[in-house]
């Protein structure tokens, strides 16, 4: 007997407007658990080799967390997984929040959708009732205001909805989709979506979930609520993620206009202290949420007056300090429209930052900007920018194809400083200054990310030397991005990381108390290699080759100019024996390929089959 | 009974987070499943920033009681909470349509109202109360509410005088 779990993955062919149900026993979902995990496998399953991200052949993989819609707090989440429109490897994204648990209430452990709507289409699972509606009085909508619209055409409170806004519509490559305010954000989800005229997915659910053990359940979660009340969560508390930028100001590792510098003289007027004291309205939750890290803030007076939206740091960072930007009321107007546009806030303050480079050097003309004068700090041409990147208008058509493929049509030299790791924008970390971390996103899967590894810790938390790299770090790094990986895959927010007396053991128990499915704290920690494993077995099969593991120029060739990481930069060969170490201690080859025998062991089989390679003779790194 | 008016759960909107899982955690405990569609407590969020949460207010002179057609809703002289008779309920949900607060809901398995007993059968009082991670809900009674507010108001003005 299986709780929470339905072992039904429900697969919708948008083409054919037809769908059907595939089964899976508990031991495929022992495998992947859920949310990433599961989504991965099944973007592996339903994502053909050299599929088009933009075409019908993609696959929008969603799975739920089999926590989701319990007590299990920050467990109502779900993960998705695509072939990236900016990256071309896996896209593997969460978000969380009411939608997250009407997906487990329609008795769903998964959804794929394939194919391609002859016209906008809202698709409506009501349970196992599967509709195809009209998504034509939508278009052009934005992404919250999608969701009210779809719910209000129900009239019911209890249909969630997640949405594409007008950039999803326009194919702009970082867009994202949207529930409840909350983003499956990055990697551009919300285009793979727009290139299917899939403008929203309504989720009602009405069964209820059960679980193996309720009282004992109730009894571990209530600590974990408990705990999470304490100084492991604190800092996402209060202030939440933007305490992040007086403190990475004062190590100098604040991305400041496009990855020039690193320390932001207006940070003060952009820090999560500011917001607190002028701007904060109410720390808000997702759906199980017992933290409350959204931070909502508004603007109370000038020209950006009336604009509100829950802050975090990662857009603040980029349309904040990276674009030169020191007003808050413009970065709160800013990322509220990125939000309602519906495109990843974090991608699109990089490609703005980028344009702004390219109009500083003089490589972009006024004319091109079509009469705007960005320069750095202008916050006006930026709100102006990010509309037109969103409608794809003018030279925002160029700029909506993500920084790589605009500096490849631009040229002249912007290659250098197009701020990306296998296309995919960076986060707002100077990696100059933070090396670990920098190698960690050379090999990540889904490239410039933060949020597949916690490998940033050592280095903020002087575990290792910042400022240089050396083989020990290829292990360190990867035992940092399994525990992300298996947070991943429960889902559990990554605030909940420091509540846990002894987290394997722990939530092995909890995910047995909840599934009734036996697992013990090995089985549990082998989840996250060998989901990772299979995130890179998807890229293999999709073409990525060593060179893909790799910095952009800037932060290999440009010492950081001034501040407290000066002198700063990646030395191009310690990155590479880093990076060797790194794929030995996967135990993959020293060109980054995966022997079959690992991928047996690991219970991939099947994969073996596809991509696994002979162990060379030639590899003799003399692994352990 | 030294207070006027029973106890009953309120929720603080300044503090509540909109989380639900004070939802999550009565369903439990009265359907043994998670299911918010059966919590006795529900949370009210109107996007983004505005919500509370919402169960019975045990009210003094209760309309679901008088609106009753087969008087099946009663009070208990425990502690106040509203009983419903199973065998007399035959859910034609007026007492639904009487709740000025939206809080009784129709349990769809056994075609009754369903309306918070304040977990009397729980050692730690109220699950909602017990789960609610910012302390936003709280088992009291109009009186002791009054009394807290005054307390809150006075602090408040006489720290205003002393700053002065």
């Amino acid at each position: 007997m299986m709780y929470s779990y339905t072992g039904k993955i429900l697969h919708v062919d948008l083409s054919t407007r037809k769908s059907w149900v595939q089964e899976v026993d508990a031991d495929f979902l022992k495998k992947y658990i859920g949310g990433v995990g599961l989504a991965t496998r099944l973007a592996y399953d339903n994502v053909p080799p050299g599929a088009d991200p933009l075409g019908p052949e993609n696959a929008l993989c969603f799975a739920c967390s089999v926590f989701a819609g319990t007590t299990m707090p920050v467990g109502t989440k779900h993960g998705v997984a695509f072939k990236s429109p900016l990256t071309g490897t896996i896209g593997d994204c969460l978000s969380g929040s009411h939608f997250s648990e009407m997906f487990r209430r329609a008795g769903w452990d998964g959804i794929v959708i394939t194919g391609k709507a002859s016209d906008w289409t809202v698709l409506f699972i009501d349970d196992d009732d599967v509709q195809f509606l009209d998504g034509n009085r939508y278009v052009g909508m934005g992404t919250t205001e999608t969701q009210e619209a779809v719910r209000g055409h129900f009239g019911d409170e209890n249909v969630r909805v997640s949405s594409i806004g007008p950039a999803g519509e326009n194919l702009v490559r970082f867009a994202l989709i949207d529930n409840d305010g909350r983003q499956v954000g990055r990697c551009g989800p919300g285009a793979v979506m727009g290139s299917k005229k899939l403008k929203a997915i309504a989720v009602r659910g009405s069964q209820p979930i059960t679980v193996a053990d309720p009282e004992e359940l109730f009894k571990e979660t209530l600590k974990l609520i408990e705990t999470s009340q304490g100084p492991g969560t604190a800092k996402y508390r209060t202030l939440g993620t933007p305490s992040n930028v007086l403190n990475m100001n004062a190590m100098g590792v604040l991305p400041t206009r496009n990855f020039r510098e690193t320390v932001f003289e207006g940070a003060e007027t952009i820090s999560g202290e500011y917001i607190e004291q002028h701007h904060k309205i109410k720390s808000v939750g997702c759906s199980g949420c017992s933290i409350a890290c959204e931070q909502w803030a508004e603007v109370r007076e000038g020209k950006y007056k009336g604009s509100r939206i829950g802050l975090d740091y990662e857009p603040l960072f980029a349309v904040g300090s990276n674009c030169g930007i020191d007003s808050m009321p413009a970065v709160i107007h800013m990322v509220q429209i990125e939000d309602e546009l519906g495109m990843d806030a974090m991608s699109c303050g990089v490609v703005v930052s980028f344009a702004m480079e390219c109009y500083e050097q003089g490589i972009l003309t006024k004319e091109d900007f079509g009469g705007l004068e960005p320069n750095f700090g202008n916050d006006d041409a930026a709100v102006k920018l990010i509309e037109m990147i969103a409608h794809r208008e003018g030279i925002g058509d160029v700029l909506a194809e993500g920084v790589r493929r605009a500096a490849e049509q631009i040229g002249k030299g912007s290659e250098h400083f197009a701020m990306h790791i296998k296309g995919l924008e960076l986060p707002g970390y100077d990696v100059r200054s933070l090396q670990t971390f920098a190698m960690g996103m050379a090999v990540g899967t889904r490239g410039g990310c933060h949020n597949r590894a916690l490998s940033y810790e050592l280095d903020v938390k002087g575990v290792v030397d910042r400022f240089s790299l050396d083989p020990s770090r290829g292990k360190m790094h990867m035992e940092k991005e399994n525990f992300a990986c298996i947070l991943d895959c429960l889902v559990l927010c990554k605030f909940l990381r420091n509540c846990f007396d002894d987290f394997y053991p722990d939530v092995a128990r909890i995910f047995t108390l909840t599934t009734g499915i036996p697992m013990t704290a090995e089985e549990l920690e082998e989840v996250p290699v060998r989901v990772h494993n299979l995130k890179k077995a998807f890229n293999i099969r999709q073409g990525w080759t060593k060179e893909d593991d790799w910095l952009p120029p800037r932060v290999l060739k440009d010492p950081i100019p001034s501040g407290p990481s000066k002198g700063a930069v990646i030395n191009p060969d310690d990155l590479r024996v880093t990076i060797e170490a790194y794929y030995e201690a996967r135990g993959w080859t020293s060109e980054g390929l995966i022997p079959k025998s690992l991928l047996i062991e690991l219970g991939l089989d099947d994969i073996a089959e596809d991509i696994g390679v002979e162990e060379a003779v030639a590899d003799i790194a003399g692994s352990e | 009974m030294a207070n006027i008016g029973y106890e009953h759960v309120i929720c603080d909107p300044d503090k509540c987070i909109g989380c639900r899982l004070c939802e999550y955690a009565c369903s439990l405990t009265k359907t043994g499943a998670f299911d918010p569609s059966m919590s006795r407590i529900r949370v009210v969020r109107i996007e983004p920033v505005t919500m509370t949460a919402i169960t019975c207010r045990l009210c003094e002179d209760a309309p679901c009681i008088i609106a009753c057609p087969r008087d099946a809703l009663t009070r208990s002289q425990e502690d106040g909470h509203i009983l419903v008779d199973e065998d007399r309920c035959d859910g034609c949900g007026w007492c639904i349509e009487a709740c000025d607060f939206g809080a009784i809901v129709l349990d769809p398995k056994t075609k009754d109202a369903a309306i918070c007993d304040l977990c009397q059968d729980q050692e730690n009082g109220p699950r909602c109360v017990e789960v609610c991670p910012k302390d936003a809900l709280e088992l009291t009674t109009p009186e002791k509410l009054r009394q807290k507010t005054r307390r809150a108001v006075v602090a408040r003005l006489f720290e205003e005088l002393l700053e002065q």
